[in-house]
């Protein structure tokens, strides 16, 4: 029973703080975020040259064959500096979602790694989370499918050269049998991307797909299967994001309290806020614990289903609990855009939604331990 | 990070069931369940069958009969324990004066008191708390006075659990009034049956005798009864503080048999719209108190993995006891709710068969469980302590 980084798992965490801290200096944040495609490409380069992108795809494919424990501790990092570079979204996901998809699959991994291609996600449709519950219909065109649909909440999609589209080649919607999955490129005649931003600044789409030309990935009809298990890797990873960003504002709101000075004494002294501060450090525990475990579950191959739900869900009460009392602790400036803590909130808001917000994974939680 | 079992700890798991497999009886279960404690008698066997077994004091060195086991071990015991439906152990012998005892005291003291401990020969109750001692104990007024070999003792203590069972009792009593008002406490292990000892029960909202007063009028102690040095009492507590973080992730282990009777007493509990268990609102708080209990057993994972690598775990103790009671009590709750309308049926006046399955047991549990953010340091003196200790406020 061991839950501290082994000397690799450290050394890819502090270059990730690193990084982090160089790269996204709370102080600079804003100015980071107003230059959006020339500050993304030039960290996105880097990070392929530190061997981030290369980590999660498996030795065999040329990848480094990190694990989910490996992701967690760049991750950690991540959520820590808050860097909007969408790590989970356009390696961690991608490259479990076509790894041993045959065909083009081999060669857009070793491009993933070398961050020369950004793939992005669009697995679910406007009626929820639920990847079986999809009508986007997929019919074969000799070699290639054809795609008509719609697919909604493209995690970090708007940027994207590809997309990783789910679509249904039999049955119907609600069915986990005869859920394809297809890669399409951005500029796919019949595609539209319909792009937005959210308040973390993350940037997302939504797609429409009209007879649109789709390359298989993996066995025809049986990729629900592979959806849920990249999609796995991929929450554990925001857990880890998650964790990281709330131990953030913690530490943020203690050095907020020690020094803030109110009625001739810092607000630290008074009991009211030493406690919300305490609860704030035990939810932190709670949501570190959790996700430790769950990843360890995760890395070690056994079923890990219900207890990633259970995280999942946790870990956006507490991570959002956190924030909202960091911002409270703050005061009114707390609110501004100027200050990191009203960020963490903001990305814990929207971390929540990604795959799947708290009562979609309650709900399945209590499906799977019924 | 690294949570896989190795295969001696598999060993051990398959060990440990099959110890408790078929071994704890029907009758048992809805108490241990309600998280509330067995009969005297009942508790006294369980730790026999332990102690027969080598099993007596699991948390305990080998040089002092314990087992010896590492903390993985003791995540594998308990695990299974609860599983089972076994009861936790009674713990104010083993894990409050036990420790205190091989730690500072004498060797005389060590021979006599342990292997009665962990045999269950001797029942142990804690002299600790005062009317005006409370979650201030500094403020303990019980006087110790010297006189020849023994000490006199007056005083009256409160909310002494188990003092008309127990056949020991240890006590905090002040010896000098110079000095920092922790001074001049000093630690005494006093046999119940001195003359001058008188219990009187104090009833509490469950309705189950756990507590009492204890009047001291004139007891005669030995002075050989002292643990380790006169006026240092208060120090020795400190020994527990680093063992408490064992008795908070004992106790949490066992939340897990709660929910197992909401689960059942909702899968039974018939609607108009079908079973309970099966309505959506039922169905998500019952989904919420698991994962909140789910992380507090990954906590609880943590604190033993910082107890196995000699780590220091900061507040974690302090954190697993807040979160654990809050959880027992929110569990408690919503198998009362389960219950329904069947919750009134609290104590039959005529025949005994008029009480539902699970009463008054899932009540009694659900009141006995206010007190669990109470004893033990409230909840507001946890979050005292976790903001002075680990965030330095």
């Amino acid at each position: 029973m061991q839950f501290a980084y082994n000397d690799e798992q450290q050394m890819l965490h502090d270059s990730a703080v690193r990084f982090g801290s160089d790269e996204w200096n709370a102080a600079d944040r804003l100015k980071r975020l107003a230059e959006v495609g020339e500050g993304a490409a030039r960290r996105w380069a880097q990070m392929a040259e530190l061997g981030w992108l290369m980590l999660p795809i498996a030795e065999d494919d040329g990848g480094l064959g990190g694990g989910p424990v490996e992701v967690m501790a760049i991750v950690e990092g991540v959520g820590r500096h808050l860097m909007t570079d969408a790590y989970v979204s356009h390696c961690v996901l991608p490259a479990a979602l076509i790894a041993g998809g045959g065909g083009h699959c081999a060669a857009l991994l070793e491009q993933i790694g070398a961050g020369e291609v950004r793939i992005a996600a669009a697995l679910v449709e406007e009626q929820g989370f639920d990847v079986a519950v999809i009508s986007t219909r997929a019919v074969a065109d000799g070699d290639t499918f054809r795609l008509t649909g719609a697919k909604a909440h493209v995690e970090d999609g708007a940027d994207a050269d590809w997309y990783l589209v789910s679509a249904r080649t039999s049955g119907v919607s609600g069915e986990r049998e005869g859920v394809s999955l297809f890669l399409v490129p951005r500029g796919a005649d019949g595609l539209t991307v319909q792009r937005f931003r959210s308040v973390d600044s993350h940037r997302h789409c939504n797609l429409d797909l009209i007879d649109v030309a789709g390359i298989p990935v993996g066995a025809i009809g049986e990729a629900a299967y592979r959806i849920e298990a990249a999609l796995d890797r991929a929450i554990v990873a925001h857990l880890a994001e998650a964790v990281g960003s709330m131990e953030a504002a913690v530490a943020a709101t203690l050095d907020y309290v020690r020094t803030r000075q109110q009625f001739g004494t810092p607000i630290g002294s008074f009991q009211v806020v030493q406690h919300k501060v305490v609860d704030m450090s035990i939810a932190c525990e709670e949501a570190r614990a959790l996700t430790m475990v769950a990843t360890s579950q995760l890395a070690s191959g056994g079923d890990a289903s219900s207890l990633i739900a259970a995280a999942k869900v946790r870990v956006a009460q507490c991570g959002i609990a956190v924030a909202q009392q960091a911002v409270q602790l703050h005061g009114g400036v707390g609110t501004s855009e100027e200050l990191i803590v009203s960020h963490h909130l903001r990305r814990q808001m929207m971390l929540d939604l990604a795959h799947g917000d708290r009562d979609h994974h309650k709900a399945r939680f209590a499906e799977l331990t019924r | 990070m690294n949570l896989d079992l190795a295969p001696e700890d598999r060993e051990f798991q398959q060990e440990v069931r099959d110890f408790f497999a078929n071994s704890i009886p029907e009758e048992w279960k809805k108490t241990v369940r309600a998280g509330l404690r067995l009969s005297p008698e009942n508790l006294v066997a369980y730790q026999r069958r332990l102690a027969d077994r080598g099993w007596g004091a699991p948390t305990w060195p080998k040089e002092y009969g314990g087992t010896g086991w590492s903390p993985q071990q003791l995540h594998i015991f308990w695990s299974e324990a609860s599983a089972a439906d076994a009861p936790a152990q009674f713990h104010q012998g083993l894990e409050l004066i036990g420790p205190i005892i091989f730690t500072y005291g004498s060797q005389v003291q060590k021979d006599f008191y342990l292997p009665r401990i962990i045999s269950g020969e001797d029942w142990w109750c804690q002299g600790y708390s005062e009317p005006g001692a409370g979650s201030d104990l500094a403020a303990l007024r019980t006087r110790a006075a010297r006189d020849g070999d023994d000490y006199v003792v007056n005083g009256h203590k409160m909310w002494t659990s188990y003092a008309h069972v127990a056949d020991r009792m240890f006590i905090l009593a002040r010896t000098s009034t110079e000095g920092r008002r922790q001074q001049g406490i000093s630690l005494m292990l006093v046999d119940m049956d001195t003359p001058g000892i008188r219990i009187s029960p104090i009833h509490t909202l469950d309705e189950k005798h756990h507590t009492n007063e204890v009047f001291l009028d004139d007891v005669r102690i030995p002075a050989a009864n002292v643990v380790g040095e006169e006026g240092m009492g208060w120090n020795y507590g400190k020994v527990l503080l680093d063992r408490e973080r064992m008795v908070a992730a004992a106790t949490a282990m066992f939340l897990p048999q709660t929910l197992r009777a909401v689960r059942e007493a909702a899968t039974r509990r018939r609607t108009a719209q079908g079973s309970l268990i099966d309505k959506p609102e039922f169905k998500a708080r019952l989904a919420q108190i698991e994962i909140e209990a789910m992380a507090v057993q990954a906590m609880v994972l943590r604190l033993l993995a910082d107890a196995a690598s000699g780590a220091d775990s900061g507040p974690r103790g302090s954190m697993v006891k807040l979160r654990w009671s809050e959880l027992t009590q929110q569990a408690t709750a919503l198998w009362v709710e389960a219950l329904g309308p069947k919750a009134q049926h609290f104590a039959a006046l005529d025949d005994e068969s008029v009480l539902p399955d699970d009463m008054p047991f899932a009540l009694k549990g659900a009141l006995y469980a206010r007190v669990t953010t109470i004893y033990g340091g409230s909840s507001e003196i946890q979050r005292n302590i976790i903001a002075r200790r680990a965030l330095g406020l």
